[in-house]
């Protein structure tokens, strides 16, 4: 059905609305990836199979939304209007869910989240921390709606934003966006407003609106459950757009690794085109905007704006040199903006409620909220969105529920291969694009990573290298080269071959890769090194000129032993060993075989009662072990 | 190119119907192409140039540049770990050293059977439930080094050493 003018439009959502409010009861199935791989399509199946008999007389619905965010307890399942939230449900549990609670009214204590450190059960999703300190506006209608059903959507305020702004002049579409102070959310932090202002002020009759769907930094999946979970709100923002820069063409660029997206994207892209919200006359405004999808060819540099325009191109994926703007000559050459997926998801809302409510969150140079990925070694993984300036310390702890298995922190990682490691010192420093930039780390793509007293940071920013080492593009040299020869050092490094002044040598490679450079992607690829180097390097130095890594973690350095005295023989490391290299039977003393360890840590890792420890391979080499 | 590459290209001139005849389409065809062969055979890239009137050096630099293109065959099942930063450090290194020691490969390598192709992959964005292992569609989050014959068990691929 076609919607003909914003009074049409007023008219649908009202239906759509009165029609939602029918339903007595609805059950919110969290269907992100999480979720999905720890069972959750079969808990939705059993509850569409338990409530179709029983529907006339409940009138519950279910629904498979978006990500819900908190991965760590899924299959996560919302019972509304009470706002229930019961976690790690089983198909089993399905049936005492609708007739306990659904019908009878009453909590299943047992499925409620449990708060680790009072033990208390927390009822409504609402309370439980790791929601409770969060403001959701990119991700406001991920896992309140079935990302497929448009109704849904339009009823929970999908194109409100458009509505209002097609009633508004261009100019002042793009006023609003510089009154909410919205910066690029891909991690530059670029201002939204002047970079549409420049492709609109850009010569030239066909102009491009694309979408960087191509989140390639590793630890960060908040664009992947904007784009499976609520596509509307990307298609809206680009149209948005496409009005207050005068383009009419949108391309989605979306990562080859995300076939949900692509489906649900492409899904969404037919509703709004029945609709009349995408292609000639938008709701009656004479505006006509057309969106269509692009599937990424795997390589992390079609992230940099120009490779991903070249991409599209239908070549390789090669940046170019920046002194000219791709506002002015982007993709084939012709005036185009680009922003990421959480940046438009933010502009339909900024239209709805006004730049002013979005300006009114958030720090003095970073306005609004910002998604992030939590994840590592953190008790609370999953996905949060929240206002700038929070503190880490609040994020790790208050949301994230502190460090897995409360051991002690070491760093975060934020921002990538292209940022770098903030240690426990600065902790209380307020999440902003500034502040993190000042720590020589950067906002990125909004990866999270938590790492506690077991991480090697010689290991993690070799780990970066060899990611950067596969994914330049090769064009210039100090990126190709430099990251080649980095790497060989870094691998002399961890293998306990390093050489006198090969720190000193890293730092030099590091500059000159910075200053020489094409891409973004060589210029910030020394960053996780620079930034380890600062805080961490007495690692470095035990690496190389004592040949220890203090974490326990590079293998050729490190050999593990079982303590006598603190075994009690209950199995655990003997089931963690991938290689048979412990013996013992239960109950009686274990012991690992130098000969057959890889000292992969496992055992480690699984023993309850910390009777194995890590120490120096040449220590255990001058007791004649090994 | 040889006569040992004799490949059926009516699946690649179907692929190639869909799109317009120009360099734009080229990244779209190859994938297309490479889902309905499982890689990208070298008669099929020579049609690819010709139709879309790119020149085939052009095809190749692009067939050899993204990940998602292999000029192998690939095994029937494909078993991919993740080796994003999450999973780094929740132990992908063992999970891989682990499976590819099963399947006797090396990363991105072939079984000779052509029963499972091992892949890494730069983060699938499953970071909370890291180290993720996929085996063809299915993913295994918390994935163990010690489970790994388990998750091989039931692919297509036949598990035949374990």
């Amino acid at each position: 059905m076609r919607i003909e003018s914003p009074a049409a439009f007023a008219e649908f959502r009202k239906s759509a609305q009165a029609k939602l409010a029918q339903r007595r009861a609805e059950v919110l199935v969290c269907c992100g990836t999480g979720c999905l791989a720890n069972g959750a399509a079969a808990v939705a199946e059993a509850f569409a199979a338990t409530l179709d008999g029983s529907a006339t007389e409940v009138k519950t619905f279910t629904k498979r939304t978006g990500c819900h965010g908190f991965c760590e307890r899924g299959p996560l399942v919302v019972l509304r209007p009470a706002g229930i939230l019961y976690t790690k449900v089983k198909p089993r549990d399905v049936k005492e869910i609708v007739d306990k609670t659904l019908k009878g009214g009453t909590v299943i204590p047992r499925l409620l989240y449990k708060e680790p450190t009072s033990g208390q059960r927390i009822e409504h999703y609402q309370e439980v921390p790791f929601y409770k300190h969060q403001t959701r506006v990119a991700m406001r209608r991920i896992g309140h709606i079935d990302p497929t059903d448009f109704e849904d959507a339009i009823a929970h305020g999908a194109y409100g934003g458009l509505v209002k702004a097609l009633g508004m002049t261009p100019e002042e579409v793009l006023r609003e966006v510089e009154i909410s102070g919205l910066r690029g959310r891909g991690g530059a932090g670029f201002s939204t407003a002047r970079k549409w202002r420049s492709c609109r002020n850009a010569k030239g009759e066909r102009k491009f609106v694309l979408c960087n769907g191509d989140e390639g930094d590793p630890g960060a999946f908040k664009d992947r459950s904007i784009m499976e979970g609520d596509p509307h709100s990307v298609l809206e923002g680009m149209i948005i757009g496409g009005w207050a820069i005068g383009a009419h063409e949108g391309i989605i660029y979306v990562r080859d690794e995300y076939p949900l997206a692509v489906v649900n994207l492409t899904l969404a892209i037919q509703q709004a085109r029945d609709a009349g919200l995408v292609g000639q006359n938008i709701l009656g405004s004479g505006f006509a905007f057309d969106i269509r999808i692009s599937r990424g060819g795997g390589a992390f540099v079609c992230g940099e704006s120009s490779a991903l325009m070249r991409s599209l191109e239908g070549k390789v994926g090669e940046p170019r040199a920046k002194y000219v703007h791709a506002t002015d000559r982007g993709l084939y050459d012709l005036p185009t903006v680009l922003n990421n997926v959480e940046t438009w998801a933010d502009v339909g809302a900024i239209l709805e409620h006004g730049g002013a409510w979005f300006a009114a969150m958030g720090t003095t140079k970073s306005k609004g909220t910002k998604a992030f990925s939590l994840v590592g070694k953190v008790k609370n993984t999953g996905l949060i969105e929240l206002p700038m300036g929070m503190t880490l310390r609040q994020i790790i702890y208050d949301i994230g529920g502190g460090v897995l298995n409360d051991r002690p922190f070491k760093a975060v990682q934020t921002g990538g291969p292209s940022g770098g490691c903030v240690p426990e010192a600065l902790l209380d420093l307020p999440v902003d694009y500034e502040k993190l930039t000042e720590a020589g780390s950067m906002m990125g793509s909004g990866g999270m990573i938590v790492m506690d007293d077991r991480t090697c940071m010689v290991d993690v920013a070799r780990y970066f290298l060899k990611f950067l080492t596969e994914e330049s593009c090769g064009k210039c040299v100090p990126c190709r080269e430099g990251l080649h020869q980095m790497l060989a050092m870094f691998d002399d490094l961890v293998a306990g071959r390093g050489k006198p002044g090969d720190i000193e040598r890293i730092e030099r490679l590091s500059r000159g890769m910075q200053l020489g450079s094409l891409c973004e992607l060589g210029k910030s690829a020394p960053n996780p090194v620079i930034s380890t180097l600062r805080y961490f390097r007495d690692e470095y130095v035990a690496h190389l000129e004592r040949r220890e890594c203090p974490a326990g973690i590079c293998r050729d350095l490190t050999t593990y032993e079982i303590m006598p005295e603190t075994c009690d023989g209950c199995h655990a490391c003997f089931k963690a060993c991938p290689v048979e290299a412990i013996t013992g039977k239960v109950k009686e003393l274990h012991v690992i075989h130098q000969d057959k360890c890889i000292a992969c840590g496992a055992c480690y890792d699984a023993c309850p009662t910390q009777a194995i420890r890590f120490l120096p391979k040449h220590q255990l080499a001058a007791r004649g072990v090994a | 190119m040889s006569a040992s590459c004799s490949v059926d290209l009516t699946p690649a001139e179907k692929v190639l119907e869909r799109y317009p005849a120009e360099e734009a389409s080229l990244i779209q065809v190859l994938q297309d192409v490479h889902r309905a062969y499982n890689y990208l055979p070298c008669e099929v890239l020579v049609r690819v140039a010709e139709t879309l009137h790119v020149p085939l050096a052009k095809v190749f630099s692009v067939g050899t540049f993204y990940k998602a293109f292999s000029l192998t065959p690939q095994g029937r099942t494909i078993v991919k770990v993740c080796t994003g930063t999450a999973c780094h450090i929740r132990g992908a290194v063992q999970l891989l050293d682990e499976l590819c020691r099963q399947l006797n490969v090396e990363p991105g390598g072939t079984t000779p059977d052509l029963g499972f192709t091992v892949k890494t992959v730069n983060c699938v964005g499953a970071c909370a439930m890291a180290p993720v292992l996929i085996v063809d569609e299915t993913y295994y989050g918390n994935a163990a080094a010690a489970k790994v014959g388990k998750y091989l068990k039931g692919s297509g691929g036949k598990a035949d050493a374990n």
